[in-house]
């Protein structure tokens, strides 16, 4: 099913990340075939595979969800993972308990696995009383500490040096962790990367460096970001290793990650990962990638879906049926309904809610303008 | 009690305080073994080690950026800005990030830090090393904006703001880091963030200051004096939460305002501040309330004294404001 790109989608090569198969520094597990190459292959358990799968199939499905929400005028926005969820799910999975992960904000998918509730979550998407971020951001800027889940902002690139402090911490307080940090290829041109990646590599911090190379940021290629001949190479610099992987072969970054985490955790320092994947959809809800890209060059990455292409391979070891796939989708689509439903029901913030959590406590100015608040006329729409 | 200078005063708190409570950590440009530019973290390497009193590379967004981290993690950085002037590579991570990170976060992630940094003029360091953009901070829901003016008030309300909840900007007026003096206890004791300070009670017309410009404010009232005039002296201390209380108060008494600040003019503290006064005790004024401030322009090398709001303008203010 997964195929090569064709060579038309290749010939546009510096619009979209590279992903010829012969390149030798990129590590690929995944064969068309649906089989592994033995050489790379991470040995996962078989059952974990179905369950990181199960959960691919719950990402993309909220995530389909989620848009059409959005263009139902239900929830204000949507920021999806589209065609990334092996380079998000597969770097996920392969963290301990103790680590952490510093978000951009695509990764909703990795919040999820690593016990975030899908109705907390879900509450985020609607802004309600119950979002554990209160309504005060918009949809898809979440947060669980219960998962050692960071806070997701909209600058770019700012979660880097505080991955870097949070680890360099925990280095000089003698704790054993990883801090993962998330970003897109094009946070590789903000202040923040080379700040952190400078700061990582010099106090050697625990830090995995993921990037995201999904080809965009919002409309701008890859070759608009750097003049580099890849993310990873970036590491050399600041005395970093870079690692590359098929960002759709779950395989190669669940390979990419393990052997990240053995150096980092080990007190040899950060490692920059570059996965090379493919924003399918648009920037967000709000974006229509039409105006600035080729529906063919999408065509062909759809070929190389992750989702697919793990399937695949489940199949060609028996270890997933067309009937498996129809119940799997018919109790998340229960399950995502459900949560829809509830989170659509419960009210909006109290008004109160606004000036809370400025400050620990309620300085005189906002206690005077909260006061005003409430004994004024209430807006519409909310 | 000793006598110390600012900068003795603020080294005290910070050897204090880490020696009271292992999570706090220092880190900057040439804060390890040098001791700093204004030798303000003198000997802390020494006696901390370099896993506490880092001396980092030379990126001020990196500075914020990993402290925010280790705020995180648990740790209570006091990162120093060398320069005040220096902070905007940083002003990403402190307005879009520490500041929010409470609100944001719903209450899971608090982050909090406290950001030293020298301000001001009068070392005649030009715009790059002079500059008072403390209402670029206050401005910033989030942040808390402190600014001593006396070594006692500088050691208490350093050890206040490392024990605040919340993100503190701590500004250091340095052209009084050494020239100003006074009796500071040795023992811990702090000085509570919100509450200004009468500097010199009197009864015609109200002077605000804070930072180096509060002895400006002292020595035009005592000129005002031999004239007849009598000021009462506010040293505001705490620049956000404003002493609200404490400023319409001594305003309600006087009916007579002069507010004096080294930034520049337009969108100063000073006009929140006059604001506040015509919104809270409008109906008390005497006199329109005059602002006395550096001007709205970069601030200037050879023409530092000119640019400054020192006693000899903001005497002939205050003479005017008692008289109109």
């Amino acid at each position: 099913m997964a195929q090569p790109i064709p060579s038309s989608a290749s010939a546009s090569a510096s619009h979209t990340p590279s992903l010829d198969v012969e390149e030798s520094d990129v590590i690929r597990v995944l064969r068309d075939d649906g089989s592994l190459d033995p050489a790379t292959d991470p040995n996962e358990d078989p059952a974990r595979v179905v369950s990181i799968y199960q959960h691919m199939v719950f990402v993309r499905m909220l995530d389909e969800r989620l848009v059409t929400l959005q263009r139902q005028g239900r929830i204000g926005f949507h920021i999806g993972s589209l065609g990334e969820e092996a380079a998000i799910l597969g770097s996920a999975a392969v963290l301990r308990k103790q680590d952490w992960i510093f978000p951009c904000y695509r990764e909703f998918g990795a919040a999820l696995w690593r016990g975030m509730e899908l109705q907390a979550y879900m509450d985020n998407m609607f802004g309600n009383a119950e979002d554990p971020v209160k309504g005060r951001q918009m949809p898809d800027h979440y947060t669980c500490r219960a998962a050692k889940f960071g806070s997701v902002s909209s600058p770019i690139g700012t979660q880097i040096t505080q991955a870097v402090g949070f680890s360099w911490a925990a280095k000089i307080k003698k704790d054993e962790l990883v801090a993962l940090v998330y970003f897109g290829e094009g946070a590789t041109s903000s202040n923040e990367f080379h700040n952190g990646m400078n700061f990582a590599g010099v106090f050697k911090t625990p830090t995995i460096m993921f990037c995201r190379n999904n080809g965009w940021a919002l409309s701008v290629p890859v070759a608009r970001q750097t003049a580099s001949r890849t993310f990873a190479e970036k590491g050399i610099a600041y005395g970093i290793p870079g690692i590359r992987c098929d960002g759709n072969d779950i395989f190669a970054v669940m390979k990419a990650t393990k052997d990240a985490l053995a150096h980092a955790a080990t007190g040899k320092g950060p490692v920059i990962i570059e996965a090379m994947t493919y924003r399918l959809s648009g920037h967000s809800t709000s974006d229509d990638p039409k105006a600035y890209r080729k529906e063919e060059v999408v065509e062909a990455w759809k070929k190389r879906d992750p989702m697919v292409r793990l399937r695949q391979h489940l199949e060609h070891e028996s270890l997933w049926s067309d009937a498996r796939q129809a119940e799997l989708e018919g109790t998340l689509e229960t399950k995502i309904k459900d949560a829809v439903t509830a989170s659509e029901k419960k009210p909006a913030p109290a008004l109160e809610t606004m000036f809370e959590g400025v400050f620990a406590e309620l300085p005189w100015n906002l206690k005077e303008q909260r006061d005003q608040l409430l004994r004024g006329p209430r807006a519409k729409g909310h | 009690m000793t006598q110390m200078n600012m900068v003795q005063a603020i080294n005290s708190a910070l050897r204090m305080e880490m020696k009271r409570d292992d999570r706090v950590v220092v880190l900057g440009e040439d804060v390890g073994k040098v001791g700093g530019v204004f030798r303000v973290t003198a000997g802390l390497f020494d006696e901390f080690g370099d896993d506490r009193v880092i001396d980092t590379p030379l990126s001020e967004g990196g500075i914020i950026g990993c402290a925010i981290g280790m705020a995180l993690y648990g740790l209570v950085p006091v990162p120093e800005i060398q320069f005040s002037d220096f902070i905007f590579p940083a002003y990403d991570q402190i307005v879009s990030e520490l500041a929010k990170f409470r609100y944001r976060s719903g209450g899971e992630y608090p982050s909090k830090l406290v950001i030293r940094t020298p301000v001001g003029g009068g070392i005649r360091g030009g715009h790059y090393h002079s500059q008072s953009p403390e209402s670029l901070f206050i401005h910033i829901a989030g942040l808390k904006v402190v600014c001593p003016s006396n070594p006692h008030d500088a050691k208490g309300l350093l050890l206040a703001s490392i024990r605040d909840p919340d993100p503190v900007m701590f500004f250091e007026p340095k052209r009084i880091y050494r020239a100003a003096k006074g009796d500071v206890p040795e023992e811990d004791y702090t000085v509570e963030i919100g509450k200004a300070a009468i500097t010199r009670e009197g009864k015609h017309v109200t002077v605000i200051a804070w930072g180096a410009m509060l002895y400006e404010a002292l020595a035009a009232a005592e000129q005002a004096a031999e004239k007849g005039v009598d000021c009462e002296v506010i040293d505001l201390r705490t620049l956000w939460p404003l002493d609200i209380d404490t400023v319409i108060e001594s305003v309600k008494k006087t009916g007579r305002v002069v507010v004096v600040h080294e930034a520049p003019k337009t969108c100063g503290f000073g006009g929140e501040i006059v604001a506040l006064i015509n919104e809270k005790a409008f109906l008390y004024l005497e006199a329109p309330p005059v602002r006395v401030t550096g001007f709205d322009t970069p601030f200037p090398y050879t023409l530092e004294n000119e640019y400054l709001p020192l006693a000899h303008r903001i005497l002939p203010a205050v003479l005017e404001t008692a008289r109109f």
